[in-house]
């Protein structure tokens, strides 16, 4: 009996409403707290850092964005690619018009200005729903990309139409472009992860969450009962495309250092809202568990097929997409709720552990 | 005022002063909406029937192109060789990718459907993204992810009327479209199993309470829908290449859906050809105001313009919520 | 939730007035001029056969439904179209015929969310406080202690408290349609709008509900529109009844009148 609540009696409303009420879970937490901000930058090698851990920070936040949206509030998004975009290029604009500004702010200012460009592509969810929605947001994606292509304006007319970090300082140490060491560039990425991560862990507890559910479950019924469908809906935009916009800001600051506006493409949304689902919809720490699969997954796939059984990069390419694709079926039809219902299922067998019932 | 210009004025006065170009650019758009309306119109039979979103119609098409390129070429699967020996002349091929496509839907309604049904729809939606994958990994596997070309011996070439210049590519293309709803429009009104489909569309539960099988539902309505996407396939793969962007032009079906009304066969057609003549209209005229390339969300914009106005699409019935 | 002295006082006060309202969905038509009253303080049932229009009512009543014709004056307010957020916030609460519950939220969420409706109206403050539940600091967090009590009380009064964590779509019928009464009482409505809450009941569960009911009322002075089929039911709880058939309203009165009235008894024996 690892893991029981049993004992751990809460003696007022508050103490039940904690973030998180039961011990394991705060120690759990705790420790993985220790290990990302302690052990790994003790241990990690560059390659680590690059391949492994700045990514799985940067689209675990975006995951978490969009699992705000569409697990949350149930409003489908495919423009996820598209609003990491304006967070990445309000960065580099930030970044190189206003050098005088700390990175921080630059970063938090990207995830503002994405939330609004969420706010306006969200407007149309009061009429629009469900598929139509989806279809909807296809649009945001496809203008967004577009635009930062056309216009010279957004990468400062650099000819390549590629955009690069300048190097930019906190407290004196660099953490961000080639010149700053990958330990400070990972501190910056673990940082606003986990920062958001615990805020959002509140809103969804909290009576946004449960508005946002609600409208989820069923929107009528929601209206109903009182709840705005369109306030509901628009903060639901705005705070997913503002984690959203982070992630597309450190993509570019903290991990990637240069990009260009495909790099954003249509694939992108994809593949967080893979993330999403094979984490699970609905929840805070499987979206670190989808982003952490979704990236460990084709660098595994890479090395078996590549490195250990000698097919052509093609083909392991074609492989790892028909992988995808029956992964999310598997995923959907045996546990939609992904990997987080599998890790609370292990944790309810821990829980009556040694005995079998 | 010089702006004002030309976005409202210049436009039109190009139209006026060279006719024959603006023809040709239309027919060029309503081209391109065929096209759009073969692959919506797969989409809208598997919707009406099962209300599926299935977002994986466009790659449908690409695999029965590469399906039928392979086949023809005598391509061995998975192997990226090709015998000749084995190359099928052109009839047998169309027909043997049609068994293909068949066998397919037999498939994705055991693997797919099958363990889904009952879950919400925006579930179904998701899994036909998965589907969406598996194909594209299978079908490259299988065929060879290059560009390939496919001529199954429509004719090709150009003449001119009155100054404008007509493809007979287009006529025929426009010719097998017609030709094809015909056929389905047949199909669904004399058949026994379309009389089905139509049933079920109507009212799920009257048509399981006269005894058909959802499984048989689903297997007739996701191959006739295959059928409609090795069509269209043909004609897109003929035009320009078979090649992976297909799928992704083929996304643009989900406007025209949006546009015509997920459960209207007209409405995917009518749709298909305003957003074909829109966006090359657009694309030619005003594009070049904006650095052109508008052809990549255009077609998006404008729906999500339309859904503000009318949600239900333009042949698509106003439904009140109950509850 | 406070009770109010002397409660099961019919103060004559006239709380919703429904005048002349016709309803229909391209050619069905769903309700035809119907006009009736409810009093503050009173039970309302409203009874028919099936298809009659008494959930088109209700929902024309709390705006979920716009009558193409006809007028509703709600606490001496006349109003023509209104979304049905709206007036909830005014104060009318409803459960529904087919349990519309949160499904994949817990008892305890499901009622909280009941509260949503108190908090502070504007944009400017509803993204402070969004901000500050987001951070879980000072006044929002005392908030959710202060709603969280309200609701435990709801959960006691319904008899609720075993399932409280337990997420509702594993719940039994009747215990859903139980929370679902708890949802509505959470938002502390003046007109409380019930759709066949003891349908697919058993005995035992109707007892309990009917119970509830009638101290809702009673404690509280909640006034109440249900609708219901048992006639047993609608004879021990209610003051006055209204009968729809086909749309149209074909009695009204105490339940005593209404159960001797010969339209209604041929309504209900299927004469026409
Ligand atoms: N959203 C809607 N769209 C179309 N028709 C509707 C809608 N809502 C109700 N109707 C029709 O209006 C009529 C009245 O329905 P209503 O649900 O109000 O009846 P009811 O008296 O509640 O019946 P029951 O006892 O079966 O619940 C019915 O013919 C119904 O089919
Ligand atoms: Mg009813």
């Amino acid at each position: 009996m690892l893991y029981r609540e049993t004992g751990q009696f809460k003696t007022s409303y508050s103490a039940d409403q904690a973030i998180f009420p039961i011990f394991q879970d705060r120690m759990f937490i705790l420790g993985w707290l220790i290990v990302a901000f302690i052990a790994v930058p003790l241990m990690a090698s560059e390659y680590w850092f690059q391949i492994i851990l700045i990514p799985f920070l940067v689209f675990s936040l975006a995951t978490l964005g969009l699992n705000i949206l569409v697990g949350y509030c149930g409003q489908i998004s495919l423009g996820t690619g598209g609003f990491m975009a304006v967070g990445a290029f309000s960065a580099y604009k930030l970044a190189t018009n206003v050098p005088e500004l700390n990175i921080i702010f630059v970063i938090l200012i990207s995830g503002l200005i994405t939330a609004l460009v969420g706010i306006l592509f969200g407007l149309p969810s009061l009429r629009i729903k469900g598929f139509y929605l989806a279809v909807a947001t296809l649009a945001a994606q496809f203008f967004l990309i577009w635009m930062f292509n056309k216009f010279g304006w957004f990468v400062n007319y650099s000819p390549s139409g590629s955009i690069a970090i300048p190097p930019m300082e906190i407290f004196g140490v660099m953490v961000t472009s080639a010149k700053a060491d990958p330990v400070a560039r990972y501190y910056l990425a673990l940082g606003f992860t986990v920062v958001l991560a615990l805020l959002a862990k509140n809103l969804v507890r909290g009576p946004t969450g449960r508005a946002w559910m609600a409208i989820r479950d069923m929107d009528i019924a929601a209206e109903i009962i009182g709840i705005k469908p369109l306030a509901t809906k628009l903060k639901a935009f705005a705070v997913s495309s503002f984690f959203i916009g982070v992630a597309g800001a450190l993509y570019f600051s903290a991990w990637s250092g240069t990009a260009e506006s495909d790099a954003f493409d249509i694939n992108l949304s994809f593949n967080i809202l893979f993330m999403v689902i094979i984490g699970g919809l609905g929840s805070v720490v499987g979206s670190f568990m989808g982003a952490a699969f979704i990236v460990l997954l084709p660098i595994f796939l890479t090395n078996l097929f590549v490195g250990e059984l000698g097919f052509s990069a093609l083909t392991a390419k074609h492989l790892e997409i028909t992988i995808f694709g029956a992964l999310i079926i598997f995923f959907l039809a045996v546990e939609p709720h992904g990997l987080a219902r599998m890790w609370q299922v292990t944790k309810e067998k821990l829980r009556i552990w040694p005995f079998p019932h | 005022m010089e702006m004002l210009n030309a976005v409202f004025v210049a436009p039109f006065v190009d139209m006026f002063t060279y006719p024959a170009f603006f023809v040709e650019v239309l027919l060029g758009g309503l081209t391109a909406g065929v096209m759009y309306s073969l692959v919506a119109l797969g989409f809208v039979l598997i919707f009406k029937a099962s209300g599926v979103f299935n977002f994986a119609q466009g790659v449908l098409a690409l695999f029965a192109a590469l399906t039928l390129v392979g086949l023809m070429t005598g391509t061995i699967p998975f192997s990226q060789n090709s015998m000749s020996a084995l190359a099928l002349p052109i009839w047998l091929a169309v027909i043997a990718t049609g068994g293909v496509m068949v066998g397919l839907a037999y498939a994705i309604e055991r693997v797919v459907l099958r363990p889904l049904v009952n879950q919400e729809e925006i579930i179904m939606f998701m899994s036909t993204i998965g589907l969406a994958f598996v194909l594209e990994g299978v079908g490259d596997m299988m065929w060879g992810s290059d560009v390939k070309a496919l001529d199954v011996g429509i004719p090709s070439g150009s003449f001119e009327v009155n100054g404008v210049l007509v493809q007979v590519f287009d006529l025929w293309a426009a010719g097998i479209a017609a030709v094809m709803v015909a056929f389905l429009a047949v199909f669904f009104q004399k058949t026994k199993i379309g009389r089905a489909l139509r049933a079920v569309a109507d009212d799920h539960q009257a048509a399981l309470s006269v005894g058909i099988p959802l499984k048989t539902i689903w297997v007739a309505v996701w191959s006739v829908a295959g059928l409609v996407a090795l069509v269209a396939g043909i004609m897109w793969g003929s035009k320009s290449g078979v090649q992976f962007s297909l799928s992704l032009i083929a996304l643009k079906a989900l406007p025209v859906l949006i546009l015509g009304g997920f459960t209207s066969i007209p409405g995917a057609i009518i749709g298909g050809l305003i957003i074909g003549v829109g966006e090359k209209v657009a694309e030619v005229y005003w594009g070049p105001l904006v650095n052109g390339a508008i052809e990549n969300w255009f077609a998006y914009v404008l729906a999500l313009l339309f859904l503000m106005f009318r949600p239900q699409g333009l042949f698509g019935e106003k439904i009140i919520e109950r509850i | 939730m406070s009770a109010v002295e002397n409660p099961r006082q019919i103060s004559g006060e006239v709380l919703l007035n429904v005048e002349d309202i016709s309803l229909s969905f391209g050619g069905v038509k769903a309700i035809r001029g119907v006009s009736f009253n409810i009093l503050k303080g009173e039970i309302r049932a409203i009874i028919g056969p099936n298809g009659a229009g008494k959930t088109s009512m209700l929902n024309v009543i709390n705006g979920f439904y716009h009558p193409q014709e006809g007028k509703i004056t709600y606490k001496g307010e006349t109003r023509s179209k209104m979304r049905s957020h709206v007036a909830a916030k005014q104060g009318i609460a409803r459960t529904f015929q087919n349990v519309a519950l949160f499904k994949g939220m817990s008892t305890l969420d499901n009622l909280m969310t009941g509260r949503l409706l108190k908090q502070r109206e504007g944009i400017l403050q509803q993204t402070v406080d969004m901000l500050l539940h987001a951070v879980y600091l000072g006044p929002a967090k005392r908030q959710e202690v202060v709603e969280r009590k309200v609701v435990e009380e709801i959960i006691d009064f319904l008899e609720i408290e075993a399932i409280r964590k337990t997420p509702v779509g594993r719940l039994p019928y009747g215990l859903q349609k139980r929370v679902e009464l708890g949802r509505a009482i959470a938002m502390e409505p003046e007109l409380l709008l019930l759709d066949e809450p003891m349908a697919g009941m058993n005995l035992e569960e109707k007892g309990d509900m009917s119970r509830f009911i009638i101290d809702l009322n009673d404690q509280y002075g909640t006034t109440i529109a249900l609708i219901e089929h048992d006639m047993g039911v609608v004879m021990d709880l209610s003051d006055r009844v209204v009968v729809l058939n086909y749309g149209e309203k074909i009695a009204d009165g105490t339940p005593n009148e209404v159960s001797a009235n010969q339209d209604v008894i041929d309504a209900y024996l299927g004469v026409s």
